[in-house]
């Protein structure tokens, strides 16, 4: 994490309170640190540095163990995506099938490397292992959205899309 | 199913999913609905067909019609020609790419003709979201049986006798595993199913999952009531989204037809399952670290012994098994062990589910006898190489796996053949790679993987795998020594002797493999600093032919770094001291008069 992003923000109340109802709703709280950081995520869309120490103080944990756990899975975000997130597909098949070229121009497109996302917040690039529709390699999710046979001709025209 | 005659499949795979097939269901119900027939013929949504490449799939029973890469605007045909009038849509039969000639039944494809469906058995044919289609393919009678005909320890003997290895990567047999964990004393035992199918490339159990939950949650019943155990855990990749659903949608219809729950069937037997997230760590398929994690901490390994049968989630004996492992339980139970073991070869019997992906014509979801031989799951199967290349290696085993080549092609698939020959099963990805593909690259990719996903806990995996990375990636960019071949060679030995789990034990054979199989190529790199696939582009030389360049000026126009001069109509020239290898100019030429060496 870059010094720039660890910088105090306000999370929002009402979605506070969400995330305190389903951490107080479980009838047995021990082992389910990965289940509350799941339901997190889902609420705020990532896991700002407050976040976390908001749910190790509800828990009664040390933020440390809540950061190891957090920075330990790749599903886990501690920044936050743009609003139209690009995962390329870097599963072996897709590889093989030129992944790394699909993701060689998004980067050029967007000027982007992996992990990062555009200064007016639109897209973020991601790579991602496997989303098992190896049929149709190389894949390219934006959203929810899945682009099969991808070429790097293509990428132009997919970014065009969500402008 | 029988006041319909005639029922339409549609593959509601991922894979097809993702090509809309979703749409393609709704226009043929809707279809059928203006034609009055919705009565007559039911639309299926169904799980994985396997054959991925040509998707998305309709089938149409009962005269097995095959429709490949059917889009949505196509329902109307299917409906108004074949379903009403009774003559088959030509254009989307699949077609022999041999004889060129349209295949109108299923059975007749080769990609079918070899294969033999066990964990599969019901993935593509029934509704995974329909529990009485399930029960009506014999689904929770092996339950049944078991709950009132057999005691555990019979239950145990039957898996044991079948041979069944555990089908996620180690081939440990299943039975065993049941009895370690039956053995155990405990006021509280588990059953967990591994579902955190992390290894890139591989879709089997993701596929299980979306096309046959029932299967899953009856096996894991069956395993709670062998070993003495009343709770189960899923544990499942967060990525997954219609696998989850699909399940728990089958945990909520079980436990409502008594197959789950409170006295199943009358009996005294209770099992109860509960799914529980992945969060993407490939480590997690090792079984201490998947506990761990479903513990709620970092997914580390811990030192077996002791082993999950003795002390596993929260202290209490654990039995963990694969997804396919489970699939293969009720039909065993069901057919009897002698019948499994008649399948397959005598140490490794029954079939094996592959994710047959890369350079190859049939990409898709396979299952065949163990001891089917390579070359007849790539050539015959699989269709052979994509655009008509050369076969160069296929990899198996996923990141813990290794290169296999034409050589090896005639070996009969088992546990044991794959690991004499310097691969292993893992999981069942297999990714062919032809001529284009540079090996020293392929090792490199599997090697960045791993140095991501080591969980740190132990050195030698931990900076071993970052070493071997970083070697490759000199071989790769041209700053390779024959000094890099041998230090590869030995760090590789060191790390699989000392690594603290499977993950890093495993973690140098694909270098190990490429290199055994391919050190003209590392020699290559770091002698000649070539590429001979023509892959890393470090190595390679953009030149043009003066022949036949025409000197339209198209190369010197693309080129980003002005690197291309020349005048007009006479042949042009790169400055390889400017160039950047980006390769603009190589595919804009229309005369193709660049040459990449």
């Amino acid at each position: 994490m870059s010094a720039s992003s660890i910088s105090d923000i306000k999370l929002d109340q009402e979605k506070l309170h969400q995330l305190d109802d389903f951490i107080d709703g479980m009838s047995n709280q021990k082992g389910e640190l990965i289940s509350i950081l799941h339901k997190a995520q889902e609420i705020f869309g990532y896991l700002p540095k407050e976040l976390q120490q908001h749910i190790a103080k509800k828990l009664n944990i040390p933020v440390s163990k809540v950061y190891g756990v957090v920075s330990f899975y790749s599903f886990f975000n501690m920044e936050p995506k743009g609003e139209h997130p690009i995962s390329v597909c870097m599963g072996t098949a897709c590889y093989v099938r030129g992944a790394e070229k699909v993701l060689n121009e998004f980067k050029k497109q967007l000027n982007l490397e992996v992990g990062e996302t555009t200064p007016d917040g639109k897209f973020s690039l991601l790579s991602l292992r496997c989303v098992g529709a190896c049929g149709l390699a190389p894949v390219v999710m934006v959203g929810e959205k899945v682009y099969g046979h991808v070429t790097p001709e293509m990428v132009k025209e997919i970014i065009k899309e969500y402008k | 199913m029988s006041k319909y005659k005639m029922h339409v499949l549609v593959c509601g795979g991922t894979g097809c999913i993702s090509s809309e097939s979703e749409k393609i269901v709704k226009n043929i119900q809707e279809c059928l609905i203006q034609h009055k027939l919705e009565e007559e013929v039911q639309v299926v949504q169904t799980g994985c067909f396997g054959f991925c490449e040509k998707g998305p799939i309709v089938k149409v029973l009962p005269d097995n019609t095959f429709y490949v890469q059917v889009k949505p605007d196509d329902a109307i045909e299917i409906v108004e020609e074949h379903i009403v009038k009774g003559r088959k849509v030509d254009r989307l039969l699949y077609k022999d790419p041999g004889s060129k000639k349209a295949i109108e039944d299923s059975k007749h494809m080769d990609f079918y003709k070899k294969q033999m469906r066990i964990a599969l058995r019901n993935c593509g044919f029934v509704n995974p979201n329909n529990i009485e289609e399930y029960i009506a393919r014999n689904g929770y009678y092996a339950l049944g049986k078991v709950l009132t005909e057999m005691t555990p320890e019979q239950v145990i003997d039957e898996i044991k006798k079948s041979g069944l290895r555990g089908r996620g990567g180690g081939g440990f047999p299943t039975g065993l595993k049941w009895e370690f964990s039956r053995k155990s004393k405990s006021d509280k035992k588990y059953v967990v199913c591994n579902a955190d199918e992390g290894d890139p490339g591989a879709f089997m159990d993701r596929s299980i999952l979306e096309g046959d939950p029932h299967s899953i949650v009856e096996a894991m019943a069956i395993c709670g009531y062998a070993i003495g155990a009343d709770e189960g855990k899923v544990y499942i990749r967060a990525e997954y989204p219609l696998a989850i659903q699909r399940l728990q949608k089958a945990m909520n219809d079980a436990e409502e037809y008594g197959f789950l729950g409170d006295h199943i069937l009358g009996t005294d037997f209770s099992f109860h399952i509960e799914i529980r997230y992945g969060a993407g760590a490939f480590v997690c398929g090792e079984e201490t670290a998947l506990i761990h994690s479903m513990e709620g901490e970092r997914g580390e390994p811990t030192i077996k012994p002791p082993f999950p049968s003795e002390s596993g989630f929260w202290g209490k004996p654990t039995n963990v098994n694969n997804v396919e492992t489970f699939a293969n339980i009720p039909i065993i139970l069901l057919k009897g062990a002698d019948w499994f073991r008649k399948i397959g070869t005598k140490k490794s019997p029954g079939t094996k589910v592959f994710a047959l992906a890369g350079k190859i014509n049939n990409v898709g979801l396979i299952e065949v006898p163990m001891g089917t031989t390579l070359r007849e799951v790539i050539f015959d199967i699989g269709g052979g190489i994509k655009d008509g290349k050369k076969f160069k290696a296929v990899q198996t085993g996923g990141p813990s796996g290794g290169c296999l080549t034409e050589k090896d092609l005639d070996t009969p698939i088992d546990f044991d053949t794959l690991v004499e020959k310097g691969s292993m099963m893992g999981s069942g990805g297999m990714i062919v790679m032809d001529e284009d593909d540079c090996m020293p690259s392929v090792a490199k990719f599997y090697l960045e993987f791993t140095e991501e996903e080591s969980c740190g806990k132990c050195t030698p995996c931990r900076i071993g795998t970052k070493r071997l990375s970083e070697l490759l990636k000199k071989i790769t960019s041209g700053q390779g020594t024959e000094a890099h071949l041998q230090e590869l060679r030995r760090l590789s030995v060191v790390i699989k002797e000392t690594a603290l789990c499977g993950l890093g034990q495993t973690a140098p054979n694909p270098v190990l493999s490429t290199l055994n199989n391919f050190e003209e190529e590392y020699i290559a790199h770091v002698k000649d600093h070539q590429c001979p696939a023509g892959q890393c582009t470090a190595l390679l030389q953009y030149k043009i032919d003066p022949e036949t360049c025409v000197g339209c000026t198209v190369c010197a126009r693309v080129c980003p770094v002005n690197a291309i001069t020349g005048e007009r109509k006479k042949p042009h020239s790169i400055d390889q001291k400017i160039c950047i290898k980006c390769g603009s100019c190589y595919d804009r030429c229309p005369t193709h008069a660049i040459e990449k060496r």
